[in-house]
């Protein structure tokens, strides 16, 4: 499905070309950060703890140190020990462990040696002894009363200093009489739920290439942010920013697990001590026990609502489990309620800590476990009211002026006309096929703006180098090209866009919020236009009138008043650009900014599914994702998002999970036993761009990445709702899950 | 020179420096480091160097014909199969042993024919297109040369 006609007109926006990196990455030529290798390069293993919360006793690196090709280890000691008020304490700790392990799979100790081979030879002849602490692996047990502490140098954040505690936030919201409310309501539904952890799954594990020589560490990988790479990496090592260099590799996938380092200080410090180049590859097994899962979730939703539809209040009580450091899942999960009217809200959030791997951020995080339990509670109210799914929450819907849980007034959003736009869909119009049933939910990310910055260099031949610090994870080299073209008015080839390194471009924030296409090409679209000041300023010099008189049209320089340049005709951007060393010298420019303004997304999507009663198991038969992008720049990368989203969350409803022995040890370490949906799981994926600009973007950019994963998990539970009668409410909903529940009919 | 236990995948990567083969798991489930082995598909991790001796082996980087891609390098490209790209070699082998084998796959026959290759980007739906227009293609193409 295309994009719905842009009322603008643009030339370039809203087109398909074929994206600048792609030739490489069809013919294999791609640099990932594994594909990285330095002259005299050696290799590193890494040693991991194997059980879930100890003290270490020793670690005797003797043998190791004696082995074949080994030439440095480092442990905890290497490192600085940092200020635990630090910003970057936690990450310093979840690199290397010093004196307690706080999960299996923590990194206790590191080695490099010429061959991969010999590394984890010696890596194996570490010799640690610990002595066991108790160990927390559930929510519940992390918010008893009384629990043992999973990591004594967490404290509830935001509230007067007290003692360690295993909440690291805890936020209380509430509007209106929400006890009334419900006293009031015609119908009342309350529904308990949980979340097994999930990871983010992506392709190419963590990897990266450290050389230290010289004082500066010089580092090469993949990531979603190398300016965040830098700062932490060098915070870990206890060195000043500029002496950490990072150049960003191609990254083969993120979904916000690549937002924070593992591997780089090891690295930089192994290099360090050995005087080599060295090279980190996590195994899957490791990137699955020792890289950040989503959080899991325990979540106990209540709604009230009139007989004619209306909303009118909601009681809920959140809980995320982080893993063993503290974040704000909890809170970001409250500031994720946002798509109802709701004028009376109670919502009580936790962010508890077990000792299991640190989550990292996934993909619109804390907002898919809200929205399923949410969506869930939404759905059978529609049924015990009779009434349609959309139609009900087309009456509750957000616009614009209308509250979030946080109590912040929602900008230009686009839920109804996503409501409306699914409701009109050949998909939602027509029956399910024979035997299958249907299932609706929406979905909310509020996106974000930050630092970005660009800069544009036009070249003698009239084409232009877009340079920004934004790593490109799905198309956003395109992206930038198309806003830059469309700018500038020149053909989208004329571009090359490129992603520089820390010391080559200005700062810039980690792709992720759905930020890169919003702030970064905001940056690059300032960039441009002063470019065009500049190229009219030459062209009144070549033309010999007052700056002006001169307009920027379709990609030249027009005087009409004088006829144009010399010939009489309009002055094109190259026709500038091959005069500039008489006119002035090069012609370049950069902007920066800290961009307000990013435009939430809300996202609706529609599931047709089977269930086998034999054996449990759902088969999707047909998927339709409806998005409001603001501004589709590239709709086939929109689209392509839409339907990541949904498939990542089409897994995280029917199989991804966690499953921990009763130690804390992962039991499916492996894409065998994590099983994320192939090909021959799924339908296509359809879609529907909605297109609402943002006010606060030059070409009305939203930001698409996130939201796409928040619908699929109440989508696909109210689709078996449909088809069983039974109501699942644990993740995922996986076939004994839900053979038990029809068993329980 | 391979020691006896390296694998095909290091082998091609390490000592060959044919980096369009990737390594998602080392396991076999992931399909990121496809290669054609004398026209089969197979995982390049669970191979031993030493066992390919003498045998044809397929990479990504010679599915094109000298600078002219291959239908299915270009349908991913137009189609915009690929997001991050790192699946997308073992993608195409994949693909293209399907095609070699099956010119005239339905979507079904695709999708089981994909489903050893882990995608996390796409949701298969882009590529399982782009494989269905380069059927179409190579189908026209060798038709107008029939
Ligand atoms: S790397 Fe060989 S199948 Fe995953
Ligand atoms: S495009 Fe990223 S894993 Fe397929």
């Amino acid at each position: 499905m295309t994009a719905t006609e842009n009322p603008t007109n643009y030339k370039w926006i809203g087109t398909r070309p074929i994206r600048h990196d792609g030739f490489d990455k069809v013919v294999g030529k791609a640099r990932f950060a594994a594909d990285l290798n330095l002259p005299g390069q050696l290799h590193g293993s890494i040693v991991r703890s194997p059980h879930a919360h100890a003290k270490v006793v020793s670690i005797d690196t003797s043998a190791a140190e004696a082995m074949p090709g080994v030439k440095a280890v480092v442990t905890g000691d290497d490192f600085p020990a940092l200020d635990p008020t630090h910003p970057n304490f936690d990450t310093a700790v979840n690199c290397m462990a010093r004196g307690e392990v706080f999960y299996n799979g923590h990194a206790i100790a590191a080695v490099t040696a010429t061959t991969r081979e010999e590394a984890k030879a010696a890596a194996a002849a570490i010799e640690v002894e610990y002595e066991l602490l108790p160990a927390i692996l559930s929510i519940a047990d992390s918010m008893a009363e009384g629990a043992p502490l999973a990591n004594s140098n967490n404290y509830t954040r935001f509230v007067p200093p007290g003692d360690p505690s295993n909440l690291a936030t805890v936020t209380n919201l509430d509007r209106g009489d929400v006890d009334q409310a419900m006293a009031d309501a015609d119908v009342v539904v309350e529904m308990g739920f949980d979340c097994a952890h999930v990871h983010q799954g992506y392709i190419e594990p963590h990897a990266c290439v450290v050389d230290s020589g010289d004082g500066k560490a010089n580092v090469w990988c993949s990531s979603q942010g190398h300016f965040r790479v830098r700062s932490m990496t060098a915070d870990v090592l206890g060195v000043e920013n500029s002496k950490v260099k990072v150049t960003p590799a191609e990254i083969g996938g993120g979904f916000g697990g690549k937002t924070t380092i593992y591997l780089e200080p090891i690295a930089a410090k192994l290099s360090e001590k050995s005087g080599r180049p060295v090279k980190l590859v996590m195994s899957r097994e490791e990137v699955l026990r020792a890289s950040g899962p989503a959080p899991s979730a325990e979540l106990r939703i209540k709604v009230g609502a009139t007989n004619d539809g209306e909303l009118t209040a909601i009681d809920g009580w959140m809980a995320y489990g982080v893993g063993a450091f503290g974040d704000m899942a909890g809170l970001i999960g409250a500031m994720s309620v946002a798509s109802y009217k709701f004028p009376n809200l109670r919502m009580e959030t936790y962010t508890a800590l077990t000792n299991t791997p640190k989550s990292a951020a996934y993909r619109a995080p804390s907002a898919p476990h809200a929205a399923w339990a949410i969506e869930s509670v939404v759905d059978e109210i529609a049924s015990e009211l009779g009434m349609d799914p959309i139609d009900l929450r087309l009456k509750n819907a957000a616009v614009e002026g209308d509250l979030t849980a946080m109590g912040m007034p929602h900008p230009k959003v686009g839920l109804v006309e996503c409501l409306e736009a699914m409701k009109a869909s050949g998909h939602y119009q027509s029956e399910p096929v024979e035997g299958a049933s249907r299932g609706m939910a929406v979905g909310f990310w509020f996106n974000i703006g930050e630092e970005s910055s660009a800069t544009v260099n036009l070249n003698e031949d009239g084409t232009a180098n877009v340079i920004t610090g934004s790593p490109d994870i799905g198309g956003s080299r395109a992206s930038m090209a198309l806003m830059a073209a469309e700018t500038l008015g020149i053909d989208v080839y004329s571009i090359t866009p490129i992603v520089a390194d820390t010391e080559s471009v200005g700062f810039t924030d980690v792709t992720e919020g759905s930020r890169a296409t919003f702030a970064t090409g905001k940056a690059v679209v300032e960039a441009c236009e002063d470019l065009i000041g500049q190229l009219k300023a030459r062209a009144a010099t070549i033309m010999g009138v007052e700056v002006d008189e001169v307009a920027w049209v379709d990609g030249a320089a027009v005087s009409p008043g004088h006829g144009g340049g010399e010939s009489g005709e309009p002055l094109t951007l190259a026709q500038i650009t091959a005069q500039a060393k008489r006119t002035g010298g090069p012609l370049t420019a950069t902007a920066s900014l800290n961009a307000a303004g990013a435009g939430p997304s809300f996202a609706v999507h529609c599931a047709d599914l089977k269930v086998d009663e034999e054996t449990g198991e759902t088969e999707i038969v047909r998927y339709t994702a409806v998005q409001d992008a603001g501004t589709a720049i590239h709709p086939s990368y929109v689209e392509g998002q839409m339907q990541g989203g949904s498939v990542q969350g089409i897994g995280w409803a029917l199989n991804e999970e966690y499953i921990y022995d009763a130690n804390g040890a992962m039991e499916n370490a492996s894409f065998l036993d994590y099983r994320i949906p192939v090909a021959s799981d799924l339908p296509l994926i359809e879609t529907i761009i909605v297109e609402v600009p943002n006010p606060a973007h030059p070409y009305g950019v939203r930001g698409v990445g996130e939201t796409g994963i928040v619908p699929p998990m109440a989508t696909i539970g109210n689709a078996i709702k449909a088809a069983t009668g039974v109501r699942m409410t644990s993740l995922p909903m996986s076939p004994p899950k839900v053979l038990k529940k029809l068993n329980e009919r | 020179m391979s020691a006896d236990s390296t694998s095909l995948l290091d082998a091609l990567r390490d000592e060959l420096g044919l980096i369009g083969t990737k390594e998602g798991c080392g396991t076999g489930d992931c399909g990121s480091c496809s290669v054609l082995f004398d026209g089969k598909l197979n995982c390049s991790c669970l191979i031993l160097a030493p066992e390919a001796e003498g045998r044809e082996i397929v990479t990504v980087e010679g599915i094109a014909d000298g600078d002219q891609l291959h239908p299915l390098q270009q349908t991913f490209l137009e189609g915009a199969a690929l997001q991050c790209g790192v699946c997308t070699p073992g993608f195409l082998v994949a693909a293209k042993a399907l095609l070699d084998e099956n010119p005239d796959p339905t979507e079904t026959e695709i999708r089981y024919g994909l489903a050893g290759n882990l995608c996390r980007c796409t949701g298969y739906d882009k590529i399982v297109r782009a494989v269905q227009e380069a059927a179409v293609q190579l189908k026209t193409t060798s038709e107008q040369g029939a």
